[in-house]
């Protein structure tokens, strides 16, 4: 199969405007006559739902949480990128555009990537409408900040909360639909399975997790916002319930996986205490700003920090990165604490941290200028560990935080299974090797505003599909895989925690397909996951019956998805022999250490083809084409 | 640290439901109170026991998804702060925790910890919106809107929708969670047009979904782990007077 991006002809400027004119309609008197099932109720998919029920579809959405308003886009601190150009610093599209491919370490598709920049600009219109209380400046205009990566303020937020509210407004505008029956909304659901009939998206398979029941629902099609799978390394600051099933599964049907190796790693996080850790928590990358990051100079040196004499510290990035000092990007500064770990100049008591000290800061500042700027991610650490960070350094490690790979789409949004879409984090398509900070916001309610409600009706109308009801066979066939999978789960009845089982993937994941990976890791990985399947299929435990709740039954299968999918996250890493963002190839660095694309041989976006658990993939290779950003090697030095 | 836990076992929505026993071994003090009962469960899991079922998501304090009522207080003992953030140093070794669901007629129990709280979707579809759709708007600096309003409205908006407030409540009040987004909507010029629409349908929908009436205790702020202030609840009384005089 030859994978076609669709990609519309004309200059980049203009290919979105065309593309528009271009594309079918549907009547607006037969929009109803259409159901489109939307999995998901975060930034993509609320919005999707929303605006397509004001169009006029008929709609059915569905979230595993028990409201649509608390899927894991309310976690979101940091803000939304917008190329408003506010603040008259030169920011525009173009600009965005530019910064958004370079800071994906140029692996992304430049005309999806001109587009959200292009479409930035119209969210923050939609969402102030929306009552969405973004920052303001005395005169009662918009704030914004500036973020990581970009030389412009571009940034709008609200207090350390832009994710909630943002999500919170998408919500309102989908809760407008449910009550208007446009949109039909099922709580407390999951997608077990995707239904494909005559090649085409036609419905899912999901389990209402508060009956057991398996229920099907058939539409004209079908779209997936589900979110990333960064919770296959088990600690990670998604949210506990965050998973990769309805992907995996869709996967399982014909939808290719592109670039799952592509994984970005927050470096500000608070560092495990223990194994009984269920999930890490952020704390804000601002606080680089003013936290100097430092270890000891020498090995093991285990004394507590205020012993340690400043010519005993090595101040790391400011030593090696002179120009940006603790403010180089997510990657880089994360790389380097764990080089520092592995040197075993780590602190605290696992040896897994780093020291973010604003004790220069307080005395240049005084503490209550600091307590202003960061007065609530200091009481935050203070609740999570005990310490008081005005008076100790902070702890921090990098952890995983958002995923860029995801399932393939074309231009339009659509996987390689026809009818099936997929937006948001679930998606690949916009951020490349790395995405930049403030942008997850910025996709998800592009994707779900502005693009999917065109390019939905185009499928619709370029796409006549005969009446089926949810007797049809390939329903049938579905729900009975979807069961059969339930029922050998409850049958194993082995003596092994679902739990301690997904901390040992998460522990390969992080060991061996974590930050850096090598030739060798990354086989040794190859050989433990499929192990720890087996395990699993022998060993688990999962108690309970299929018929009413049960939250155990739901982790293993979500677990068993991602002892799956992990193998063809590390065969990906595998595959790619070069460094490029959020992905590091130790075989492939520059001499000072830094990472170091291939161009010639993977300016390409892998997709990978399901062929049966445990077989090999089969790769596809999207080419990468760059008209308007010349490929760089990135430098912070 | 050893605990000893009262837990509330409740097998479906109609089944009677009791405390049972249970104890918490080698509790570290830095685990937090969730991942504590992560622990429980996963000694009951590798028995083949059911689990306990309890609610949890983002596990940072903002999806609002858990919900606890330990030793009779919503969320636990400390104040602005979900169940998910509050640490086990906070507790004593030995010492004998409750832990119970939400209770309120409106959020009828689904399993042991678990409640169905679909009525607060319900309240905002009644009327806790703006009616915009995707794609009118006009340019977002259009409206200037002074910054102490703004802050106001994201006092306001800050309401995590978990529901403590009617757990708190002894009548099963949802007066803080509406007036909290009645007053987001209403204090921004983007809420003016239905602002008294609103705070009737929303107001209406509480009454149909069995939540009582507010006697003016402040049980629900003492619990609010946003910290959302009663003065609220003034600003929607306020509204709704209004919208039934200008009828």
């Amino acid at each position: 199969m030859k994978l076609d991006a669709r990609v519309p002809a004309g200059p980049i400027a203009e290919k979105w405007d065309r593309h528009k004119f271009d594309m079918k309609l549907v009547n607006p008197a037969n929009k109803r006559k259409y159901t489109v099932i939307v999995v998901g109720t975060g930034l993509a998919g609320a919005s999707a739902a929303a605006s397509l029920g004001e169009l006029g579809y008929n709609v059915l959405n569905f979230c595993i949480q028990d409201s649509p308003r608390r899927a894991h886009s309310i976690a979101a601190q940091g803000g939304i990128n917008a190329a408003k150009n506010y603040q008259n610093d030169g920011d525009s599209v173009y600009r965005l555009f530019y910064d958004t491919v370079k800071g994906g370490d140029y692996r992304s598709r430049e005309a999806n990537v001109y587009r959200l920049a292009q479409l930035s600009v119209n969210i923050i219109d939609q969402c102030v409408a929306q009552g969405v209380p973004f920052a303001r400046e005395y005169g009662g205009l918009l704030d914004n900040r500036s973020f990581g990566g970009a030389q412009v303020s571009r940034t709008f937020y609200a207090r350390g909360q832009t994710g909630q509210q943002l999500l919170i407004g998408a919500y309102q505008s989908l809760m407008r639909q449910a009550h208007a029956k446009a949109v039909k909304l099922f709580a407390r659901r999951e997608m077990l399975d995707l239904v494909v009939v005559d090649g085409k998206a036609r419905g899912i398979i999901v389990r209402n997790l508060v009956t057991g029941e398996l229920e099907r629902y058939v539409g004209d099609a079908v779209i997936l916002a589900t979110g990333g799978y960064g919770t296959v390394y088990y600690l990670s600051t998604n949210a506990i319930n965050s998973n990769v099933t309805a992907s995996w599964r869709a996967h399982k049907r014909g939808a290719f996986f592109a670039n799952p190796c592509f994984t970005q790693i927050h470096p500000t996080c608070i560092p495990v205490s223990g194994d009984h850790q269920s999930k890490l928590t952020l704390m804000s990358e601002r606080l680089r700003n003013d936290g100097r990051v430092w270890v000891p100079k020498t090995k093991g040196d285990k004394r507590s920090p205020e012993l340690i004499p400043e010519e005993e510290r090595d101040y790391y990035l400011e030593r090696k990165y002179p120009s940006f000092g603790n403010l180089v990007p997510r990657d880089v500064a994360s790389r380097n604490a764990k080089q520092a770990a592995d040197e075993g100049r780590g602190v605290g008591e696992s040896g897994l941290a780093v020291y973010l000290d604003f004790k220069d800061a307080i005395t240049r500042l005084g503490p209550e200028v600091i307590k202003e700027k960061y007065g609530n991610l200091f009481q935050m650490y203070n609740k999570i560990t005990d310490e008081d960070p005005y008076k100790v350094p902070m702890r921090i490690y990098p952890a995983i935080h958002y995923t860029m790979g995801g399932l393939w789409v074309d231009y339009n949004l659509m996987s390689t299974v026809p009818g099936l879409h997929v937006l948001g984090e679930a998606n690949f398509s916009d951020h490349g090797a790395n995405r930049l900070g403030a942008s997850a916001l910025m996709q998800g309610l592009a994707d779900g505003y502005f693009v999917i409600p065109y390019t939905i009706g185009d499928y619709l109308a370029n796409n006549p599909v005969p009446k089926i009801t949810t007797d049809h066979d390939a329903f049938k066939e579905a729900a009975q895989n979807a069961q059969n999978q339930i029922n050998k789960l409850l049958t194993v009845k082995g003596n092994r925690g679902i739990r301690d089982i997904h901390r040992e993937l998460g522990r390969i994941m992080w060991d061996d397909v974590g930050m850096a990976r090598t030739d060798a890791s990354l086989k040794r990985a190859l050989q433990a996951i499929p192990k720890l399947r087996e395990e699993f299929w022998h060993n688990v435990s999962v108690p309970g019956s299929a018929d009413n709740l049960n939250q155990s039954l739901e982790y293993a299968g979500r677990v068993a998805d991602y002892l799956e999918f992990a193998e063809l996250l590390t065969r990906d890493a595998l595959d790619r022999k070069e460094s490029a963002g959020g992905h590091f190839r130790e075989e492939s660095q520059t001499p000072d250490g830094e990472a170091m694309r291939d161009d010639d041989n993977y300016s390409y976006v892998a997709a990978w083809e399901f062929k049966g658990v445990g077989a090999t993939p089969e790769l596809h290779k999207e080419p990468l084409e760059f008209h308007e950003v010349h490929p760089s090697q990135r430098s912070y030095k | 640290m050893r605990l000893n836990l009262k837990i509330w076992r409740q097998a479906g929505p109609t089944a009677p439901g009791r405390l049972e026993d249970y104890t918490a071994d080698s509790v570290s003090p830095d685990m937090s109170f969730l991942e504590m009962l992560d622990v429980v469960n996963e000694g009951l899991i590798v028995k083949g026991k059911d689990a306990i079922a309890f609610d949890s998501d983002c596990r940072e304090g903002i999806c609002g998804t858990c919900s606890l009522v330990i030793d009779g207080v919503a969320h636990g003992p400390d104040r602005g702060t979900t169940v998910c953030q509050l640490h086990m140093r906070r507790f004593k070794d030995g010492e004998t925790v409750t832990i119970e669901p939400w209770r309120a007629k409106a959020f009828p129990v689904v399993k042991d910890l678990v409640v169905d709280r679909s009525a607060f979707d319900r309240i905002i579809a009644a009327g806790g919106f703006v009616s915009i759709n995707a794609g009118g708007a006009q340019d977002a600096n259009n409206i200037l809107i002074p910054k102490d309003v703004c802050d106001a409205a994201m006092d306001s908006a800050a309401c995590i929708g978990c529901g403590a407030c009617v757990a708190a409540c002894k009548n099963a009040s949802a007066h803080l969670f509406m007036s909290a987004k009645i007053s987001h909507l209403s204090l921004l010029p983007q809420g003016q047009q239905e602002r008294y629409t609103r705070v009737t349908a929303m107001i209406d929908q509480a009454d149909s979904e069995g939540f009582g009436s507010c006697s003016n205790e402040g049980e629900c702020e003492a619990v609010c782990p946003k910290e959302i202030p009663i003065s609220n609840i003034a600003r929607m009384t306020r509204e709704y007077v209004m919208a039934r005089l200008s009828k």
